[in-house]
């Protein structure tokens, strides 16, 4: 009864102090259509990029529909290869989304799981999942994982790799961010530990599993909460600089990353919206999503209001 | 202190130990050296002798004890790809990344401390505020975004400055320098400021934060009740005391920067280790990416090892917090 009424509270508090910000109102909005835009693409979107058939080559360089020469089949124009760009960037947030949220989500799962146990058990576990940490800090996240994608493409066959290629850079960007949740959640876990509601809990005799899930994680929940958020936009980031770099997502399945590699080429002759459009759409979605990670962290720390 | 300094020093070894393992589990299980270096028609037994030769049979850690004293005594081996010795490959690159990383570190903090002060000190003001909501565009603003907008810019429509390499360098014995040449600095201001805007937010965003922590302490609030004026307070009293952080992130900043520097170094084609890191992926040049990773590391390791030493030495406090963790 008191957890619920708790919660509750808080969860009032967070509304209350979110309709004060017009800011994190903004954010919110903006990660709301990005999502919405990822999650209907191929219903608000007049043609499949992925799909070669789909496009022609005759309509490649096409300038925005309101611009001259533009064409009212593309809003904002055409790639090098003819395909809308509109139809191109939602499907490349789809993509950028998935990957950021995948790898956010194991980076979670492995680093909160790994730091809560280091933070309860202490001891020897707790040293070798921190000096892992460390040889995992000294190399930066960027660092990371280009060598796994490195690693990677010596490891599988060409064809499989071209496969997997979603799944490596998942791979990848998480094992770059599992750290920040180890330490945080191993951080908060001490706090906890020794509080009376842990100890009830260990001398009822319950399983240490069971003490660490149901006890400690909910109660450790909001700064790793933050930490989700803001890996979310260094992830987002990651993806958009790996594959920018062409180590990252297939070439037939552009993500914004790709879309801004490849209009780079095309900038100094004048074909800006290849570039632009895919670049803004990136950068407003990070920003919102950085916006969102100071609010929940304005939250959290009363002390930034 | 003596006990300190050694406890570190043996942490640093083990992470050395751990990413070299590393870097060595890649050299060994990550494609396989004698197909590369051989031939088509290239026999079964000369692969076997080859391999025997270069040692491939011997137990796994009779390869890594090898390896590692490779590494020590600076023996790289060779690339895949070039067939030059790593070690020169690496050190002739290595000028280039380190004079970029250098330059884009200065103007980070040449801004960023500045700013952060600036907007700890007058945080309800309106230029502050504009400061803080353009880092945060910053810090979400991807760097080769930053880089590609600067040489459209700067490059392509004003024809101020080079889009891309070095200029002229000047050599100065093995180091190729291009601080001593016209066209060699104009060169490094693009990328330099590219590669400096990320840090520069981090920077400023820290320093504010830290100014923000001293400034609400108890000692500060006596002095301003004492009487003492402001600017005594905030350049004697607090800035000393928010620095000490601020020491450890710029000598992580550093590692950072190196690292970072490989996505600048491609959208400015600047002749660092990024790019040959980079080629070497492409390529799965596996030699050349496990030197890079162990030195990278070494790097990274040397850094904090300083760091966390001249932290001993400035903040007394860190001596008394027994070890946490």
């Amino acid at each position: 009864m008191l957890t619920w009424w708790r919660r509750v509270r808080v969860e009032n508090e967070m509304l209350y102090l979110f309709l004060r910000r017009p800011v994190a109102q903004l954010a919110a909005l903006a990660a709301f259509l990005s999502i919405m835009g990822a999650l209907f693409a191929p219903l608000i979107t007049p043609s499949n990029p992925y799909d070669l058939a789909s496009f022609d080559i005759l309509d490649s360089f096409l300038p925005p529909a309101w611009s001259d020469g533009g064409d009212p089949r593309f809003i904002i124009g055409t790639d090098d290869q003819g395909r809308d760009l509109y139809s191109s960037i939602l499907y490349g947030t789809r993509l950028s989304l998935l990957i950021g949220l995948c790898s956010v989500a194991f980076a979670a799962v492995l680093g909160t799981a790994l730091g809560v146990a280091a933070g309860y058990f202490g001891g020897r576990f707790d040293a070798v999942v921190m000096r892992i940490a460390d040889v995992q800090l000294s190399l930066p996240a960027i660092l990371t994982a280009l060598l796994v994608d490195g690693v990677a493409r010596g490891l599988l066959p060409r064809q499989q790799h071209e496969e997997l290629l979603l799944v490596v850079l998942t791979v990848a960007i998480a094992l770059s961010l599992w750290v920040d949740f180890a330490r945080t959640a191993r951080a908060s876990t001490f706090v906890e530990r020794n509080k009376e509601y842990v100890q009830a809990a260990e001398i009822m005799g319950l399983h240490p599993i069971r003490i660490m899930a149901v006890a400690i994680l909910p109660n450790i929940l909001g700064p790793l909460m933050v930490i989700g958020t803001v890996d979310l936009a260094v992830a987002i980031l990651l993806e958009a600089t790996l594959s920018f770099l062409g180590v990252g997502v297939p070439a037939d399945q552009p993500s914004l990353g790709t879309l801004i590699d490849t209009g780079k080429d095309y900038m100094f002759s004048g074909e800006w919206w290849i570039v632009i459009f895919p670049a803004a759409m990136l950068i407003s979605m990070i920003i919102a999503v950085n916006l969102l990670g100071d609010f929940f962290r304005a939250v959290l720390n009363p002390r930034l209001r | 202190m003596i006990g300190f300094v050694l406890r570190r020093l043996a942490q640093s070894v083990f992470v050395m130990l751990a990413v070299s393992l590393l870097a060595f589990a890649m050299f060994h299980y990550v494609g396989d050296p004698v197909e590369v270096m051989v031939g088509q028609e290239t026999s079964i037994e000369d692969r076997e002798r080859l391999r025997e030769q270069l040692g491939l049979n011997d137990p796994v850690l009779t390869q890594y004890a090898r390896f590692l004293g490779d590494l020590v005594t600076g023996n790289f081996g060779f690339s895949y790809r070039t067939r030059q010795p790593i070690g020169e490959m690496i050190l002739s690159r290595m000028p280039a990344t380190l004079e970029l990383g250098f330059v884009s570190l200065l103007i980070s903090l040449i801004i960023g401390i500045p700013a952060g002060i600036f907007t700890a000190l007058r945080s309800g003001g309106l230029a502050a505020q504009t400061i803080l909501v353009t880092t945060l565009v910053g810090i979400s603003i991807p760097t080769f975004v930053i880089g590609l907008f600067l040489i459209y810019l700067f490059g392509v429509q004003l024809g101020w400055l080079p889009t891309y390499g070095r200029g002229d360098v000047v050599e100065i014995g093995w180091w190729k320098t291009s601080f001593a040449s016209w066209s060699g600095l104009r060169a490094l201001i693009l990328p330099a400021i590219t590669l400096g805007v990320y840090q520069l937010t981090l920077t400023m965003r820290l320093v504010r934060s830290e100014m923000q922590d001293v400034m609400n302490t108890d000692f500060i609030k006596f002095a301003i009740a004492r009487g003492i004026d402001y600017r005594s307070v905030h350049y004697r009293h607090a800035l000393r005391n928010s620095m000490v952080p601020v020491i450890t992130i710029i000598g992580l900043q550093f590692g950072g920067i190196i690292a970072f520097s490989i996505v600048t170094e491609s959208v400015f084609q600047w002749p660092g280790m990024g790019l040959l890191f980079l080629d070497s992926i492409r390529f799965v040049d596996i030699p050349v990416l496990s030197v890079y990773l162990v030195l990278i590391a070494l790097i990274f390791v040397v850094i904090n090892l300083i760091v966390d030493i001249l932290y001993f030495v400035i903040d007394p406090r860190v001596r008394l917090k027994p070890e946490a963790g």
